[in-house]
């Protein structure tokens, strides 16, 4: 595979793995901090090479649901939005959960709740992993915490999205969908074959062949049990995903007396703290969650029974800290600092935090 | 085909019997569960005709609301997909232009496409989306018990109209119809009924140019079917399709409104446009 | 090595591709880069700033709040990063505009006329080009080859022909940077 070596902005790097990694479609509505994904798009006019299809709809509540009929066709299809325009597209959301439609969506955060801010923000953890809409579904979410995170997560998106007939969530933020990185990119890969696409979604609505029942889909169900039988399946899938699909990263979590916990641009903020904290000679870990749904809950348990206390990170007024809290049972001492409204901590205040809130 | 109706339809046959009306093949065997003398059979049945004839069934990709026709795609021996509440337009866009060579039509009603889904019909209209609208316009809220729609007539009666729809309180009835003819994305807009053999004739006409002009890719086509809610209306059936015709169709006048891009011959636009509404008794 | 580096002025006057060429320059020279923006209405006429990281090492966080040097180009952005600076960091700055001269005493301190150098010579779209090579006299972190090719990159290839122009603009930005001692 060609790598290529570029400087792009994350968002950027969204748009440009949505085309190398043979996504079909992508429908969006514009609001910063991610505009540039969908203006990436127009101007790489990747119909002209691929043969992706690029709209711009009316809404963001016309952007999902316009995911949800391209990809019930079986094909890879995307959004991405911020934050309020993620509230919007809650609806589709439990839809695409319930009739079980794998496609992609990012959210790069901004400040909340309303109208909010612009800027970065981390608020967005409980609508991402608790179910930002109605009924008892999840989305696969994976942080990235870099560019080439940005960029490569995308291409696991379809992985994850397809094997599971589920929708995931690319769970980013201002911070990196504007910040610029060092990049390696790939080749692109062809979009799939209409072959590909019958194997690969056989359950797809491109048209009944003579030879094979309609399919349909829905998340409709009139009859309760059939209702309860389907809800146990999904939560079957949901457990498989916990068993096989979590990710995160350790740094420096062998020899550590406290760990920070932290995801995201956050994470990138605490390993600069955790590298101030090794100077000063404080043995810090860093517990990097890549994947909020599938939660890492047995690998942090297994890093807290060693610890004296856990900090956790994020940019909002502690969210992730629930499930840290329930992944630990409680049993070590653990604190939440955070800055939001789209202020980011500073390493400093990190571990002034830490050594305030935990080691005193 | 369900085994015993056709063992004993072969019996016939062989008895002497002609065949002279069946039911189109692009209809499932599901029982449908619209009430008695409602429009959506009918309407179903015209459209699944029209598949059948022009020879598509394997390429027509259906999208249904939620209302009354929200289980469709169980009646249709077509790939369908289940929309939310008012989107089907939106999810109809993203299959035809993910899927060119497939034929997409929408099924909605009044409170889903002219209510909640307002911004994607018309989005959906003025991008003009190579695609089939059908509009079942029955002036109420069926589904959820007989509740005021967009489309409600002034003066008549519903759950939350029970003294008869008030201007002031709940503004006009709304002529999505007349307002999607005035979008250059359209390129198709009429308004059929199917109370009698001479409508249903006309309308079925009407559902297969809307369906053929897909192959054109010229916009949009959309057709909206007058019909009675016999239930909500607290009326019987043959009441209610005399009713729609007394009161339903003034409003509502049959007929095409915009044939090949072009507003139809002796359609007034000012007329559609500034019409104020006949206030009904009932 | 690694450098912590704000450059802030007024929208329009290059601050975010001046970044961009540096970040660039320093990814062809194989190091870790990254560039962080302002972002939003604040951009449009009013402030614009960017934190650049060059370093040798993996970059920990992009956002910073404490600089190893800080390039200035209008009293707005001396006023609220003079302060950021690190004891013994660099601080430059255009004296086109500014009425209240920086006064820490705990920091380098220079001067670069080049808004009236890049006005007086007709070169103003590449005024901060001149900037930038002021910076890299005091701290040549990244080689003029790699400079060329991050110019390269960062520049759409319609405009590849002036990068002869914008490199001679870094020259003219060498010679013109002066200390200043803050009394």
């Amino acid at each position: 595979m060609a790598r290529e070596l570029q400087l792009m902005k994350g968002n950027e790097a969204i748009a440009r793995a949505m085309i190398a990694s043979g996504t079909d479609g992508y429908f969006g509505y514009p609001i910063t901090p991610q505009s540039e994904v969908m203006e990436t798009l127009m101007a790489e006019k990747p119909w002209e090479t691929t043969g992706m299809t690029v709209l711009q709809a009316e809404s963001e509540v016309a952007s999902i649901n316009m995911v949800y009929g391209g990809a019930a066709t079986g094909k890879k299809v995307a959004t991405s939005s911020s934050s309020p325009g993620i509230s919007l597209m809650q609806e589709g959301l439990t839809y695409l959960a319930g009739a079980e439609i794998p496609c992609l969506i990012v959210n790069v955060m901004r400040g909340g709740p309303g109208l909010g801010t612009i800027q970065p923000s981390q608020s967005d953890y409980f609508q991402s992993t608790k179910g930002g809409g109605h009924g008892d579904y999840q989305l696969y979410t994976l942080a990235p915490a870099s560019v080439q995170e940005m960029y490569d997560f995308v291409f696991d998106a379809w992985d994850i999205a397809f094997k599971y007939r589920n929708p995931v969530l690319i769970l980013s933020d201002g911070a990196i969908g504007q910040c610029m990185e060092k990049l390696y990119t790939r080749d692109n890969m062809p979009r799939w074959t209409e072959e590909e696409r019958r194997k690969n979604a056989p359950w797809g609505t491109w048209g009944k062949p003579a030879n094979r029942n309609h399919n349909i889909i829905t998340s409709l169900e009139l009859d309760s049990a059939r209702q309860e039988v389907f809800n146990l399946k999904l939560q079957k899938k949901y457990d498989e995903m916990k068993e096989k699909e979590v990710r995160y990263e350790m740094l420096n979590c062998e020899d550590a007396e406290y760990i920070i916990v932290a995801y995201g641009s956050s994470s990138r903020i605490a390993m600069k703290a955790m590298q101030m904290a090794r100077e000063k000679g404080i043995k810090v870990g860093l517990f990097r969650l890549i994947t909020l749904f599938p939660f890492p809950t047995k690998q942090l348990a297994e890093v807290a029974a060693h610890v004296k206390g856990i900090l956790c990170v994020e940019m909002s007024a502690g969210q992730m800290i629930e499930d840290v809290k329930l992944a630990t049972k409680c049993g070590v001492k653990t604190e939440h600092f955070g800055r939001f409204g789209g202020i980011i901590p500073t390493p400093g205040e990190v571990l002034e935090a830490l050594e305030n809130k935990i080691i005193k | 085909m369900n085994q015993d109706i056709e063992a004993r339809k072969q019996e016939l046959l062989k008895e002497g019997y002609e065949e002279v009306y069946t039911r189109t093949k692009v209809l499932t065997d599901a029982v449908m569960h619209y009430c008695p003398g409602c429009g959506h059979g009918t309407t179903h049945r015209l459209v699944a005709e029209v598949i059948d004839e022009i020879g598509i069934q394997d390429q027509v990709v259906g999208v249904s609301p939620v209302g009354c026709s929200v289980l469709a795609y169980n009646y249709f021996d077509v790939d369908f997909q289940e929309a939310a509440h008012g989107r089907a337009p939106a999810v109809a866009t993203a299959v035809k232009r993910l899927n060119p060579d497939t034929f997409v039509f929408t099924y909605q009603g009044d409170g889903d496409l002219a209510a909640i889904g307002t911004a994607e019909t018309i989005h959906a209209a003025n991008r003009g989306e190579n695609i089939t609208m059908i509009f079942v316009n029955n002036g109420i809220y069926g589904m959820t018990g007989g509740q005021m729609a967009p489309t409600t007539l002034v003066g008549m009666k519903s759950a939350t109209t029970p003294y008869g729809r008030r201007v002031d309180l709940n503004g006009f009835p709304l002529r999505m119809t007349e307002l999607l003819a005035t979008l250059p994305g359209t390129y198709y807009v009429t308004r059929q009924s199917v109370q009698n053999p001479a409508a249903v004739r006309k309308a079925k006409a009407a559902i297969r140019k809307a369906f053929e002009n897909q192959k054109l890719k010229k916009g949009l086509s959309f057709v909206e079917i007058l019909s009675n809610c016999n239930s909500g209306w607290k009326m019987t059936p043959v009441q209610a399709n005399k009713w729609m015709e007394d009161n339903m169709m003034p409003n509502y006048p049959i007929g095409d409104i915009k044939v090949d891009g072009k507003i139809a011959e002796g359609i007034d636009v000012n007329r559609l446009v500034l019409d104020h509404p006949l206030t009904v008794q009932q | 090595m690694t450098e912590e580096i704000i450059i802030a002025g007024f929208g329009g006057q290059g601050v975010l591709s001046m970044g961009k060429i540096l970040a660039y320059s320093g990814v062809m020279q194989d190091k870790e880069v990254s560039w962080m923006p302002s972002y939003g209405p604040e951009m449009r006429g009013g402030t614009a700033n960017v934190s650049v990281i060059i370093s040798d090492e993996r970059i920990s966080s992009p956002i910073i709040n404490q600089f190893d040097t800080a390039i200035i180009l209008n009293q707005q952005s001396l006023d609220k990063f003079e302060a950021s600076v690190k004891p013994g960091g660099l601080l430059i700055f255009d004296p086109n505009g500014i009425t209240h001269e920086p006064t820490r005493k705990d920091i380098n301190i220079y001067k670069i006329a080049a808004t009236a150098k890049a006005q007086e010579l007709g070169i103003s779209k590449v005024f901060n080009m001149v900037v930038l090579g002021g910076f890299l006299k005091l701290k040549p972190i990244v080689d003029k080859q790699y400079i060329h090719e991050g110019l390269e990159h960062s520049l759409p290839q319609r405009h590849w022909n002036l990068i002869p122009q914008n490199e001679e603009a870094i020259e003219i930005g060498k010679g013109l940077i002066e200390a200043v001692q803050v009394l």
